[in-house]
């Protein structure tokens, strides 16, 4: 007898590809996916619910499917997907409050798995430079989906204290990227004209997609319980990341962030809260070893391999595009060690 | 790797390619000729090594670590860029850069002065420039460091990073050269009348850091920075109101604006000590008080004890 998986946010891409993967784990015999919208990406072999985890009706779901895991994916960052920063917070925050007030009174829920983000430990030049598990953040976030992070990980911490018989898996996540997956940042990459934070070069950590899933999977279907980090291996500095995508830097003083977080709206390149904008100046880094050790994955791409993936995949030529740069560093090298003067090299 | 490479990208850059590309392709032909007829063998090899460094940079190709340190940066442009101060301003002079390990972790402690911590920046370069097996300091530094615009980022670029002990655990764990000045700012705040005596050397946490990995702690004497920067007086009032630790006046600042910037050249020696071993202590000697606050006396007595005695021995400030 599988596992009956309940799995949140599915009409978002990462909530539908769970959603279809977890239905062809041989471990699992059914999964039920909700969200309050009808799902735009291909489910597989999971069955739909339009319910919504705001109302305190999903624990009739809950009973009513039999459910005895449930994967909540429905954190959201995105807040003109959501409808705006008030309505996403309203998902995620008391979202997350019914949804795990109504784990809570069920009686079949034994495990419960949270998609979270490397965002609860914030930004700041005050910061270690790798933030295990344990650490705290140093400035805790004030605004926006890092701050939702935040309180939705202490909601499921009260619940884990209150249902210590449930297995409780936090999954921390660095920014996923990759071909298909929209969040923030890989808006902003999209741009031709990338502003940055004036005299700031943050280091950045990427979770490929595929990785992404497979960690959720495997938080799933497992054993484990307690708190992951999960990021691809190593670091790419922003500066960096913006040369392989070929993007021009346009670098913004940010001693008014607030301001520099409007100007980021404004021009529509990206949808900032401040503490992204202070994400952008101080960067983060995780480290992943529970994830490698307890949890046994070693994430398939590396930091740099997920992005590189991303460019390749998502991103048109930008204008410093990286083949252009080669072209004419060759073209260099040829005539300077052409044979002779009298003969031009092509 | 790329000749193969980058000929199939040409090929798919295909007609459409925008003709800027073509006038850029030009203009490094153009160069290219350029440099082939009016330098020797020699020009062509340093050209073609400079453009090749330039695409690697242009195109994002190099490695950073998790806490942004850039070695090809660091040693193409900040050492290049510092070397002329560090052999011709200040002429430093390295003694005991055998007690220096040639591999595996080590804790570096030196005495901090000068105002502006240009001795973090020299050591660095000392250790880097003088150390038989290529080693690289990495230092930790003040949050008020990462806090700055541009400092902050040349800062992680050049391997430092915050000093927590959550770093320099993570640093010397992974066996690397860590570069520590216990005063703070405290050492370089203090007016030129207390030069080299040594400050309060914090509450101990870099020997908790190297108890807890076994890592060697290497005194470290500087003298010459004292006076780069002789601080006369401080302005606290403007140093609150700017969130600064202090604002100095110096002979030269802020009478001379921006000229009294330029560090006084004295001559500097910095000498390395006899390592204090730490790989006898078990795991519960870091949490040991009066243990960590000893080996804290212990060494902070020996580089005090080696500025005397390197202050004995110099003839002359600036000569």
């Amino acid at each position: 007898m599988g596992r009956v998986v309940l799995v949140t946010g599915a009409s978002r891409y990462l909530g539908a590809r769970i959603s279809a993967v977890l239905a062809d784990d041989p471990t699992v015999a059914r999964v039920v996916a909700v969200d309050v919208v009808p799902p735009r990406y291909e489910l597989g072999g999971a069955a739909f619910v339009r319910s919504d985890i705001k109302n305190p009706a999903i624990l009739k779901v809950l009973e009513r499917e039999d459910i005895d895991t449930v994967v909540h994916a429905g954190v959201l960052a995105t807040p003109h997907q959501a409808g705006g920063r008030v309505s996403m917070k309203e998902t995620n925050v008391i979202g997350t409050m019914q949804l795990l007030a109504a784990c809570q009174r069920s009686s079949s829920v034994s495990r419960f798995v949270v998609k979270s983000s490397t965002t609860v430990y914030g930004s700041s030049p005050r910061d270690p430079a790798v933030f295990t598990e344990e650490m705290a953040a140093r400035v805790v976030p004030r605004a926006g989906y890092a701050k939702d992070t935040v309180e939705v990980e202490a909601y499921v911490r009260g619940f884990a204290r209150r249902r210590p018989d449930v297995g409780v898996v936090t999954l921390r996540f660095a920014n996923t990227i990759g071909p298909r997956v929209t969040t923030p940042l890989t808006a902003y990459f999209e741009a031709a004209f990338v502003p940055t934070a004036l005299g700031f070069d943050p280091r950045l950590q990427f979770v490929h997609e595929d990785d992404a899933l497979e960690i959720l999977r495997l938080a799933t279907v497992g054993d484990h319980s307690g708190v992951f980090n999960a990021a691809g291996a190593g670091a790419l500095l922003l500066s960096q990341a913006l040369r392989m995508a070929g993007r021009v830097s346009v670098p913004v003083p940010t001693i008014a962030s607030g301001l520099t977080g409007q100007l980021f709206r404004r021009v529509g390149l990206a949808d900032f809260s401040p503490d992204e904008v202070r994400f952008l100046a101080h960067g983060r880094v995780v480290d992943c070893t529970r994830l490698h050790e307890v949890m046994a994955y070693r994430p398939k791409y590396s930091t740099l391999e997920a992005f590189t993936e991303f460019v390749r995949e998502r991103l048109g030529a930008g204008p410093l595009d990286v083949d252009r740069v080669r072209v004419v560093e060759r073209a260099f090298q040829q005539a300077l060690r052409a044979p002779g003067p009298a003969e031009p090299p092509l | 790797m790329s000749a193969d490479q980058s000929s199939d990208q040409r090929d798919s850059a295909g007609p459409g390619a925008p003709s800027g590309e073509d006038l850029l392709v030009g203009l490094a032909e153009i160069a290219g000729r350029l440099v082939r007829d009016l330098t020797g063998p020699d020009g062509v090899e340093a050209a073609g090594a400079l453009a090749a460094v330039v695409r690697a940079r242009l195109s994002g190709e190099y490695a950073v670590d998790e806490f942004g340190f850039d070695p090809q940066l660091s040693d193409q442009l900040f050492a290049a860029a510092l070397r002329p101060i560090y052999r011709h301003w200040f002429r430093v002079e390295v003694r005991g850069i055998e007690h220096v390990p040639a591999t595996g972790a080590g804790l570096v402690v030196a005495n901090h002065s000068g105002t502006l911590p240009l001795d973090a920046i020299m050591t660095q370069l000392a250790i880097q420039e003088e150390h038989p097996a290529d080693r690289r300091l990495r230092l930790l530094g003040a949050d008020l460091v990462f806090s700055m615009p541009f400092v902050g980022e040349a800062a992680r670029k050049s391997g430092s990073t915050l000093a927590c002990l959550e770093d320099a655990m993570r640093l010397l764990e992974r066996g690397e050269l860590v570069g520590v000045f216990p005063e703070g700012y405290k050492g370089t705040g203090k007016p030129f009348s207390e030069r080299y005596k040594l400050q309060r050397f914090g509450r101990g946490g870099f020997v908790s850091a190297a108890l807890r990995t076994g890592a060697p702690l290497i005194p470290c004497s500087i003298v010459g920075a004292e006076e780069t920067y002789p601080m006369l007086a401080n302005v606290g009032t403007l140093a609150r109101l700017l969130g600064l630790p202090y604002v100095p006046i110096t002979p030269t600042f802020p009478l001379l604006g921006p000229l009294g910037l330029l560090p006084l050249p004295s001559k500097w020696i910095i000498e390395f000590g006899a390592p204090v071993d730490t790989s006898a202590y078990d795991d519960t000697a870091a949490d040991d008080a009066a243990l960590v606050l000893d080996v804290t006396d212990q060494v902070r007595e020996t580089i005090q004890q080696t500025l005397y005695r390197l202050l004995a021995q110099r003839t002359g400030t600036f000569f």
